[in-house]
């Protein structure tokens, strides 16, 4: 425990420059679309409360807008505003909403009607009325609000990073990609901070008396102003290209590191989530990214894979891995799942995942359509003989794997099938499964050695160059450290890969990741 | 000085206000007198435009309020409510300077008007500093007062003013209110649905009934002589103590005794039935002694006093 703390605080030490900078991008972010978010929600709550007929539909769909998964709405912002700060701002600013124009709203429908009735008694006008009387005695419950929605923004700006905004959802998403804790808890605690500090520091403002506070009123709003101004829109492009990295990518070896060590690539480079950067990289707000060789979208947006001529991506060959114990309790299942074994290839594979990510087909649909055209499928048997727990993590190919097996275990078996799907990363899969809360799922062998293992680089950079080798060693150190199995291997290889869009790709002539390195060196 | 002409209200289908009309003079004070839900204080508000009337015209001065910007209209019209309606965010000392502050007076004189109205309403200085809630209802009230009072307005509208206090301390700022300069160079308009209060503050009443006036008079009028059932039975109740407050030895002068001769001490003959009985009560002595404008002294006893003034009562009634 000792141990982890050190190197916890080692991490964050070694980090600090990064850690600082996306602390203060947290912070930048929160306040300006708080800022913003207050901007629009007083003068609506303002409106609603004047004219309540409106309150209904305003408050409704604010209420809409605040269930929408986080994720889902940085992913209808690209097509409108791109990626990076903007988006990001937007989508807090909508979140920040509710509470701001709800508090405003019911505080000032709260306020004494005889109060109210006195002030224009006297001749005061409507604004004088708003400004002297309404907003003074409504601000404890407005402040509220605008807490509520400060709270609300630190956490969901963590999730900025997705869509190359930056914050500290680098750390805690890269984290979670690596199996890194450390890097999870380094964004995770300062997070944490923020959101804990600025409540505090609210509560502070929001306990003041009314006297106190309407001198607190002239202050408040330049404070929110620059803390919003830390954050600094991104900077000037420093290459002609840019390249988007999910935040997995940028920690690894076999990743943005060996890019640089590798093929010394200097690019300018935005984290970005896996969900949006195809569409972002098709909608040319960015150039180069990383993705996934068997992922559909690369043919639904016409994209081209640049051939890694010096060997930087391992194989990642996908293989089930099991439990020991769910291959004692369940017999027939490793029969089963090896009926799969060499079936699928890497255009088979794209294919699959075409049909899912961009025909919009469901997964079932497609794993059935799939085992009929290989003579594999059988109708359920609905047998009781246990349940199979089969676990995948969150994108669409794992679905289908997972699909598939559920078919193929519930037509060839007496067994159960339950399915635990979308497991938000590698760690989080792969901890679900030593912690007996799944049997099996698919995993690559890549990912395996790199990640799950970390062997020291030379045996990592040794191994990589041969997919047997690779295979062979993550089973022999699965066995021993683990207690779990590779199964055969599926038959694709869904490594790592750099790609560009078709058209510019032919234009500039990039055919392979030197071609790029040497353009880029020359522009 | 205010004239109301066939004023009428509806809300939804309900007729609240009916073809209203009534004049208070200057100086006056006009108590509109009713149940609730008699259309008192609709009335009362459409006068400074807090409610606007769907058909007939107020004049204030001859000029149509309807043609006035009502926050320019309201500065100059002063407004007591039962539930006082203090800002509560800000201290005694800036709720009574609100209008000067919109009327942009200098802090200077809005200081001094703001000191020697509290003496008068007979609030320490100490409460100036403090805020609304650390004050008691009958202080609030005096400070709603002192805020309505600040500028001066001719005309003052005052919403059951005293409606929110206890027994005691509506007696004694009724007394006060009665007794301040200020008030009694004003047009007042008050509402209220206490009869003894009507009587004691008025000097004209309008009694509203279901929107409608049944009937506008001095009291002495409405005691006397009610128009029809309902005023007569609106009194009917408390007639006794209102005709003893309102009745004067001046009005039973002609039913005591021979005048005397005295040089002693003497209460005015404008003193009411009620007070010659208190003064008698107090008194060592049986005896009261009263004097008329041409300074002729009667001296009365209970007995003397009960007779006139039932022999008064009577000659009323046939009138």
């Amino acid at each position: 425990m000792n141990e982890q703390q050190q190197t916890l605080w080692q991490f964050m030490s070694g980090q600090s420059d990064k850690l600082f900078s996306q602390t203060l991008q947290h912070v930048g972010l929160t306040f300006i679309s708080l800022t913003l978010a207050i901007a629009v929600g007083l003068p609506l709550g303002i409106l609603i409360a004047r004219k309540r007929k409106l309150s209904g539909m305003v408050l409704g769909v604010a209420g809409i807008l605040q269930t929408i998964p986080s994720i889902a709405l940085l992913g209808f912002m690209i097509p409108v505003l791109g990626i990076g700060a903007k988006p990001a701002i937007v989508a807090l600013l909508i979140y920040a909403l509710l509470p701001i124009i709800r508090n405003t709203y019911t505080g000032i429908i709260g306020i004494d009607l005889h109060v109210k009735e006195a002030a224009r008694a006297m001749g005061m006008s409507k604004s004088q009325v708003l400004l002297k009387v309404e907003l003074p005695l409504a601000m404890p419950v407005i402040l509220a609000g605008i807490r509520t929605a400060t709270v609300i923004n630190v956490g969901v700006a963590t999730l900025a990073s997705f869509i190359a905004a930056g914050g500290l959802g680098e750390f805690i998403f890269g984290g979670i990609s690596l199996n890194n804790t450390n890097m999870i808890l380094g964004g995770a605690i300062p997070a944490a901070l923020l959101a804990i500090v600025l409540d505090a520091l609210l509560s502070l403002v929001q306990k003041m008396d009314v006297r106190k506070l309407r001198k607190a009123l002239y202050i408040f709003p330049v404070v929110i102003l620059a803390l919003g101004a830390f954050y600094a829109l991104p900077s000037a492009y420093g290459s002609t290209l840019t390249a988007g990295f999910t935040p997995e990518f940028m920690g690894r070896q076999d990743g943005d590191l060996g890019l640089k060590s590798t093929y010394g690539l200097k690019i300018h480079t935005i984290v970005i989530s896996d969900a949006v950067m195809y569409k972002a990289a098709y909608a040319k707000e960015l150039d180069v990214i990383s993705g996934y060789s068997t992922d559909g979208r690369l043919k639904a947006f016409d994209l081209r894979i640049l051939k890694d001529d010096k060997n930087i991506f391992p194989p990642y060959f996908a293989a089930p891995i099991v439990r020991n114990e769910a291959l004692k309790q369940f017999p027939e299942l490793e029969k089963t799942l090896n009926l799969l074994s060499g079936k699928i290839t890497d255009s088979v594979m794209t294919d699959l995942n075409y049909r899912t990510d961009y025909l919009h087909q469901q997964p079932e649909q497609v794993a059935k359509d799939f085992l009929i055209s290989k003579g594999l499928y059988k109708t359920s048997k609905n047998g009781n003989r246990g349940t199979v727990r089969i676990g995948s993590k969150i994108f669409g190919e794992q679905y289908i794997l997972a699909e598939i097996y559920s078919m193929l275990i519930k037509g060839y078996t007496d067994y159960n099938v339950s399915t635990k799907t979308g497991l938000g990363g590698t760690k989080i899969c792969f901890d679900a499964l030593v912690n007996n809360q799944i049997d099996f799922y698919p995993e690559y062998t890549g990912t395996g050695l790199l990640v799950l293992l970390q062997p020291d680089p030379i045996i990592a950079k040794e191994m990589a160059r041969d997919k047997e080798k690779t295979y062979r060693y993550v089973s022999a150190e699965f066995e021993k450290r683990f207690k779990i199995k590779w199964l055969k291997p599926i038959g694709f290889n869904n490594s790592y890969a750099l790609m560009m869009r078709r058209k510019q790709s032919t234009a500039l002539n990039v055919n392979t990741i030197t071609d790029l390195k040497n353009y880029l060196d020359k522009n | 000085m205010i004239e109301l002409k066939e004023i009428s209200k509806k809300f939804g289908n309900t007729q609240a206000v009916k073809q209203v009309s009534f004049n208070v003079a200057s100086g006056e004070t006009l108590v509109l007198l009713g149940t609730s839900g008699c259309g008192k204080t609709t009335t009362l508000k459409m006068i400074n435009r807090l409610i606007e009337p769907d058909a007939g015209q107020i004049l204030i001065n001859g000029k149509n309020v309807t043609d006035q910007d009502p926050d320019v209209l309201r500065k100059g019209i002063g407004y007591v409510m039962q539930n006082i309606g203090l800002f509560p965010h800000y201290t005694i000392a800036e709720n009574i300077a609100l209008i000067p502050d919109m009327l942009k007076w200098d802090k200077a004189k809005t200081k001094s008007h703001t000191k020697a109205l509290i003496e008068k309403l007979h609030l320490p200085e100490s409460t100036l500093a403090m805020y609304p809630h650390e004050l008691s209802g009958g202080q609030q009230q005096r400070v709603g007062l002192a805020r309505a009072l600040i500028a001066d307005p001719p005309v003052l509208l005052m919403d059951e003013p005293f409606g929110a206090l206890d027994n005691l301390t509506r007696t004694s700022i009724q007394k006060e209110f009665k007794a301040l300069e200020e008030l009694r160079r004003k047009t007042i308009v008050m509402v209220t649905h206490d009869v003894l209060e009507a009587f004691e503050l008025a000097d004209r009443i309008c009694l509203l009934d279901k929107g409608e006036v049944v009937q506008i008079g001095t009291p002495k009028e409405l005691l006397f002589q009610p128009i029809n059932d309902i005023a007569k039975n609106f009194l009917a109740g408390q007639r006794l103590v209102l005709e003893f407050k309102v009745v004067n030895i001046q009005d039973i002068w002609c039913y005591l005794p021979e005048e005397i001769n005295y040089e002693g001490k003497s209460e005015t003959a404008g003193l009411s039935i009620w007070e010659a009985m208190e003064s008698l009560r107090k008194k060592d002595g049986d005896e009261l002694f009263v004097s008329d404008a041409s300074n002729t002294v009667k001296s009365v006893n209970f007995g003397q006093l009960t007779t006139a003034f039932n022999q008064y009562r009577n000659a009323q009634q046939h009138e």
